[in-house]
């Protein structure tokens, strides 16, 4: 028995050795590509290896000189708009989430089918009438305009409803009869408490934000606006001339949150089962 | 006087659920109901200006009946039950190994596994516009046909071989993603359902089909509607291997399609009438999945 189970457990240890090493091998081709220049590439063919020999981080140095150092500007547009949405779709959507979670009205359950129906139409539909949206009150190509119609995450609602639900009303009560008003209670009482659920949450969030596509697409107009992956495609050509750039200026944008999630892989999961779905 | 009124309202525990959920019900109002409304209205026009509106009727409908609104249509149909053959079934088996207690180093694995989820579509785009590329200077997919004896492919030229191209690129990104929902829900199965059925002498198949497949199906459901409706709104997958234009109407889906009339030829009542039928198609599968699933109801 001891030894069919060592059998079972090396063959599923080399079926995953070999599945993790084709899951990775993607990133770890854009990798070894930006370390190579694209006419070296394009002449010999792309090595596979490493060979310190053809290889540096050349490419890299051109992320600061290209056309001044534009890869900057989109680096930090991407961090200023993901720190913004972060924390202000944190502190709306705990916001409401709680109201959703701790207290009993009359329209709770209606509110929180709207926020199911948020959740379930994307937004890609509405992309139409609120780019129309955005020329009316004139924040188009700004970061609020990329912020603003997304701020109150559904999402983010869903989870924080779930985890401030779960919190003893004997908190709320003591509140009360300390003397605070609601939102004393809010603030000093339970949002201490909700700490892990702001933590997966800004991890996801911020994730989400990092990576979005879209809506900035729609919105930003001008290359000083982009953010990351909008100028990184922005880079795209049918005929590799801008390689020596654009596999670089990848690489170094999946970084930060590669380390976030390394560091808070407990955090990121817990954002991602927020769908708190039963299972 | 005021000012006492003022406390009151801040210690009444009446009112004040209102003014917690009230961030969402504006950004509900203004984000959501009135760019609904805004798209039914928009596709019944004809927009050349922002103060250069006329009423067609059903004009932007009848010049949706086009080859490419079919193929844009069709495209998006093809891929999402394509990534439904692959999004659903494939992180299901991987994470019942993953889960699985002969298996060792499982938190490394989970780990790796989930890595390309953390890229954006672009990111993860552009390492597979190298890997596919028909040259083989840097389109390693091509050297590995050429070498077992077979002919490069011009991938993004064919369109089974870009839907390749958009579902592989899918369902790597998004696998990781579905193995963690997985696993939550399996970690959640109580383990005496096991025990007794391996008193009553079943085998593992059997366990699989009888306890597993039935307790993960609230998870099932789940990841199947989500999956759905990702497919529908796919749009950055088809972008970045056609970012410029769509030849033959390559990589053109539903969303692609609105952005093509909207931005690209600023046709807006058109673009607002595709909007309209994709709104339209969501919809319809969140009423039969609620009617027949009703998802998100047991948690009440």
């Amino acid at each position: 028995m001891h030894k069919k189970l060592n059998f079972l457990s090396i063959i599923l240890v080399l079926l995953f050795i070999l599945i993790t090493i084709i899951i990775l091998f993607p990133i770890y081709y854009l990798i070894i590509a930006s370390l190579q220049s694209s006419e070296e590439m394009f002449r010999s063919g792309m090595k596979l290896f490493f060979d310190p020999k053809i290889m540096d981080f050349n490419n890299y140095r051109l992320l600061i000189t290209h056309r001044d150092g534009i890869y900057f500007i989109w680096f930090k547009n991407s961090v200023i708009i993901a720190t913004l949405f972060t924390i202000s779709s944190l502190f709306f959507s705990s916001l409401v989430g709680y109201g959703l979670g701790v207290y009993d009205f009359k329209f709770k359950n209606i509110i929180f089918t709207l926020v199911l129906v948020v959740m379930m139409i994307p937004l890609e539909i509405l992309m139409l009438p609120l780019y129309k949206l955005m020329v009316q009150l004139k924040i188009i190509n700004t970061y609020a305009g990329v912020i603003l119609p997304f701020m109150v995450s559904p999402l983010a609602i869903f989870f924080f409803r779930q985890y401030s639900s779960g919190i003893s009303k004997d908190f709320l009560d003591a509140g009360r009869i300390d003397g605070c008003t609601e939102f004393g209670i809010y603030f000093k009482i339970m949002m201490p408490l909700m700490i892990p659920a702001f933590g997966a949450m800004s991890i996801l969030l911020a994730m989400q934000n990092w990576n979005s596509f879209v809506w900035p697409l729609i919105v930003l107009r001008t290359n000083e606006m982009f953010t990351l992956p909008l100028g990184i495609s922005s880079l795209i050509s049918p005929y590799g001339h801008n390689f020596d750039v654009m596999l670089p200026a990848s690489v170094v944008a999946i970084l930060p949150v590669v380390i976030l999630f390394l560091f808070n892989q407990r955090f990121f999961i817990a954002g991602l089962t927020a769908g708190g779905v039963k299972g | 006087m005021s000012n006492r009124n003022h406390i009151n309202i801040l210690y009444n525990k009446n009112l004040a659920p209102y003014i917690f959920v009230l961030p969402f019900l504006i950004s509900f109002l203004i984000f959501f109901i009135y760019p609904i409304i805004s798209t039914f209205i928009m596709s019944f026009q004809k927009i050349e200006g922002f103060n250069d509106v006329t009423f067609i009727g059903l004009g932007n409908y009848e010049r949706l009946i086009n080859e490419h609104f079919f193929n844009a249509l069709k495209t998006s149909t093809i891929y999402t039950c394509c990534i439904l053959l692959t999004l659903v079934p494939i992180p299901l088996i991987l994470a019942v190994l993953l889960n699985s207690s002969a298996l060792k180093a499982k938190n490394f694995f989970r780990a790796s596994i989930f890595v390309p989820s953390l890229t954006s579509v672009i990111i993860a785009g552009i390492a597979f516009r190298l890997m596919f590329s028909e040259q083989l200077a840097t389109g390693v997919i091509n050297r590995i046909i050429v070498a077992l004896g077979g002919e490069a492919i011009k991938w993004n030229m064919g369109y089974v071989s870009g839907m390749v191209m958009m579902v592989t690129l899918a369902t790597w990104r998004t696998t990781g993603v579905n193995i963690v929902y997985y696993l939550s829900a399996l970690q959640s199965i109580p383990e005496e359902l096991y025990e007794s059925a391996e008193i009553d002498g079943a085998n593992a198949v059997q366990k699989f089909m009888k306890i597993t497949i039935p307790q993960l199906k609230p998870i099932i459901i789940y990841i199947f509607t989500v999956t759905i409706i990702d497919g529908y709104r796919m749009f950055t997958e088809g972008y970045v291997f056609w970012n410029e234009s769509n030849p033959g109407d390559l990589g053109l889906t539903m969303v692609r399609y609105i952005y093509q009339q909207a931005f690209q030829r600023n046709d807006l009542g058109m673009g607002s009438a595709i909007g309209v039928v994709l709104l339209i198609i969501i919809f319809t599968i969140n009423i039969i999945q609620l009617k027949y699933f009703g998802l998100f109801r047991e948690e009440e």
